[in-house]
């Protein structure tokens, strides 16, 4: 135990003493929170969306079956209640909720009005801005064209409601994205520069010929990356909280558990990646290349999974960052406990320790 | 029957990758206190040898025995006994000389009380005492030279290894380097150097000269010289080269 503190204590050393390591620990992750803050617009494309219809006449059914035929949006479930709505939500497969008031059909006819509520998951707030704006335009259009020469002017009205973020605030969205991003940048690309400068060094070597075990080195050079990175997590969070106002609506424990394991799982890739790279170099191109662009690209940090075209979908499944954001927005923005995120930790968990297996398995053939 | 002065026992050892034989049957003793040279060109076998004695390579069959322990079994035990010095005199370069050796007497186990007086003596042995808070990237090469083998000693091993220890180190200041050796095999340390300078051959009790895995000369350096006609290492070992072609 004397001998693990002693060596964590030279990590700390390496790293408060490399100008480098400290830009890249402490100011890239502000810098990149705050350029985040700004929106990139994105497209719509098979949206699921929930319908309540509370009046199963000609004119609903016809109005959800051009909002389903438009190709913007796809039925994942018909709803018998208001109860379910927010249920359906929190489960987090749901964009959007389309409630028909009841006599829909007979209102719009007999008084020329009838309402249609939105409500949309703003969680994603680009995403659920542009489901209400077509889903409108969807409902007007049909109006128009359907009635086009009836006597009294028919007006449907819309009600929008943005739910977890009313107010649409982008940095919703980059909060836990820019953490995604931050934490795999500290934990993977530098924990394995670090890793690999020893074997350049030809420190690694005494290390090895030592009587440390060679968990204790990796426990050793961890460490202080994964203490580093949950401080830069809670950084972002208060930050996050303070400049753009994004609340923490879950339990802060939980949301500390997942920053964690996300950090464990990125040190298992880091150690991964020091595993592949012969040098400081291709070990942070490596980073890059497989994880910084595919964790901004495809991890629904930037561009909605939603309107990824199919293989990039199923690609994004392997992405840690995707099941992170999708943990972490549920906890921050929608509140929820364990029990609706236990499969984005399961999936987390089982990546670390398929990495990790992975590392310790190369490591031993390096040696050999 | 057992020599109690024998360190390091290696008996039919031999290392294979896959097909690839390595080291083939090497079979030598050394001896308590011996400077032990390891003499071969690159390839030769030189560096999976010294992997097995240090613990770091399970051979592949033979007989090992290092300072008393097993080489197949007691492979962590055998790391607590020996010390390393690679070719790089690898240290932190970013940290000072007083953080490396507390460093390193702390990965061996050092208890700080006896770490703090073996700094202090250390340190005056080196005339480091005024740099000691000085980065090690800042020190002479061979400043760093005679750190990293004082180091590589500092839990008083029985062995110590040295992986071609003096690389781009002029004539001068390897000589320097040569008498901590000697005091060390003075004070009973073992060493086994491996090397491609024949100066440094030269300065070894004894030296097994490697040629594609396997050892084809074992003797002292005088020995040597007179059986292959030669009036230096460097002459017996080109001699070798050739006949082993």
């Amino acid at each position: 135990m004397k001998q693990l503190l002693g060596f964590i204590r030279k990590e700390f050393r390496h790293i408060f003493r490399d100008p480098r390591t400290m830009i890249i620990l402490f100011g890239i992750p502000i810098v990149q929170l705050l350029l985040f803050g700004y929106v990139i617009t994105t497209e719509i494309k098979d949206a699921r969306i929930a319908i309540l219809d509370k009046s199963h006449d000609e004119v609903t059914r016809e109005i959800t079956h051009k909002l389903l035929s438009s190709g913007y949006f796809k039925l994942d479930a018909m709803l018998d209640n208001e109860g379910q709505i927010d249920n359906i939500f929190r489960q987090g497969n749901v964009k959007e909720v389309v409630v028909f008031q009841d006599d829909f059909g007979k209102r719009l006819k007999r008084d020329g009005q009838a309402n249609v509520q939105v409500i949309a998951d703003a969680s994603d707030p680009n995403t659920a801005q542009l489901l209400s704006n077509y889903t409108n335009a969807i409902v007007q259009d049909y109006l128009q064209k359907k009635f086009v020469n009836y006597k009294i002017p028919l007006e449907i009205k819309p009600q929008v409601r943005m739910l977890f973020n009313e107010s649409l605030v982008g940095a919703f969205m980059y909060v836990p994205g820019t953490m995604a991003l931050i934490l795999i940048i500290i934990s993977a690309m530098m924990t394995s520069i670090t890793i690999v400068r020893e074997k350049e060094m030809g420190t690694m070597e005494i290390l090895l010929v030592s009587p440390l075990k060679s968990h204790h080195i990796i426990i050793g050079k961890v460490t202080p990356y994964l203490i580093l990175s949950v401080i830069n997590a809670v950084t972002i969070v208060i930050l996050g909280n303070l400049v753009f106002g994004v609340p923490v609506r879950g339990s802060l424990i939980l949301l500390m558990f997942v920053v964690i394991l996300y950090i464990m799982l990125a040190l298992s890739l880091g150690i991964l990646i020091s595993t592949i790279a012969a040098s400081q170099f291709s070990a942070m191109f490596v980073s890059i290349m497989a994880l910084m662009l595919p964790t901004m690209l495809l991890s629904g940090f930037i561009y909605p999974i939603d309107n990824m075209p199919v293989v990039l979908q199923v690609l994004s499944n392997i992405m840690p960052a995707r099941w992170f954001i999708e943990a972490v927005k549920a906890v921050m923005l929608k509140g929820v406990g364990a029990g609706y995120i236990w499969k984005q930790l399961l999936i987390m968990a089982g990546m670390t320790i398929f990495f990790l297996g992975i590392s310790v398995k190369k490591f031993k053939l390096r040696l050999e | 029957m057992e020599n109690e002065d024998i360190v390091i026992r290696v008996r039919d050892l031999v290392k294979k990758f896959g097909q690839f034989v390595a080291d083939d049957h090497l079979s030598f003793d050394v001896y308590k206190g011996e400077i032990f040279g390891f003499l071969g060109a690159n390839g030769a076998g030189k560096t999976t040898a010294i992997r097995m004695l240090c613990g770091l390579l399970e051979p592949t069959s033979g007989e090992l025995t290092v300072a008393g322990l097993d080489g197949f079994k007691q492979r962590e035990a055998i790391k607590r006994r020996i010390g390393y010095m690679s070719q790089k005199f690898s240290l932190y370069e970013d940290l000072t000389v007083n953080e490396n050796i507390r460093l390193f007497a702390g990965i061996y186990g050092i208890p700080t009380r006896i770490r703090k007086e073996k700094t202090e003596e250390l340190l005056e042995k080196l005339e480091l005492t005024s740099a000691r808070k000085k980065l090690v990237r800042d020190l002479p090469l061979g400043w760093k030279q005679k750190l990293a083998f004082s180091l590589a000693i500092i839990h008083d091993p029985s062995i110590v290894f040295l992986d071609e220890p003096s690389g781009g180190v002029d004539p001068v200041t390897r000589r320097r380097f040569w008498d901590l050796i000697y005091e060390a095999a003075h004070e009973g340390i073992t060493v086994f150097v491996t090397t491609h300078y024949m100066d440094e051959a030269e300065y070894c009790d004894r030296v097994a000269i490697m040629s594609a895995g396997k050892i084809v000369a074992l003797d002292t350096p005088e020995a040597l010289k007179k059986e292959w006609d030669a009036t230096s290492m460097d002459g017996v070992f080109l001699k070798l080269a050739r006949s082993n072609e």
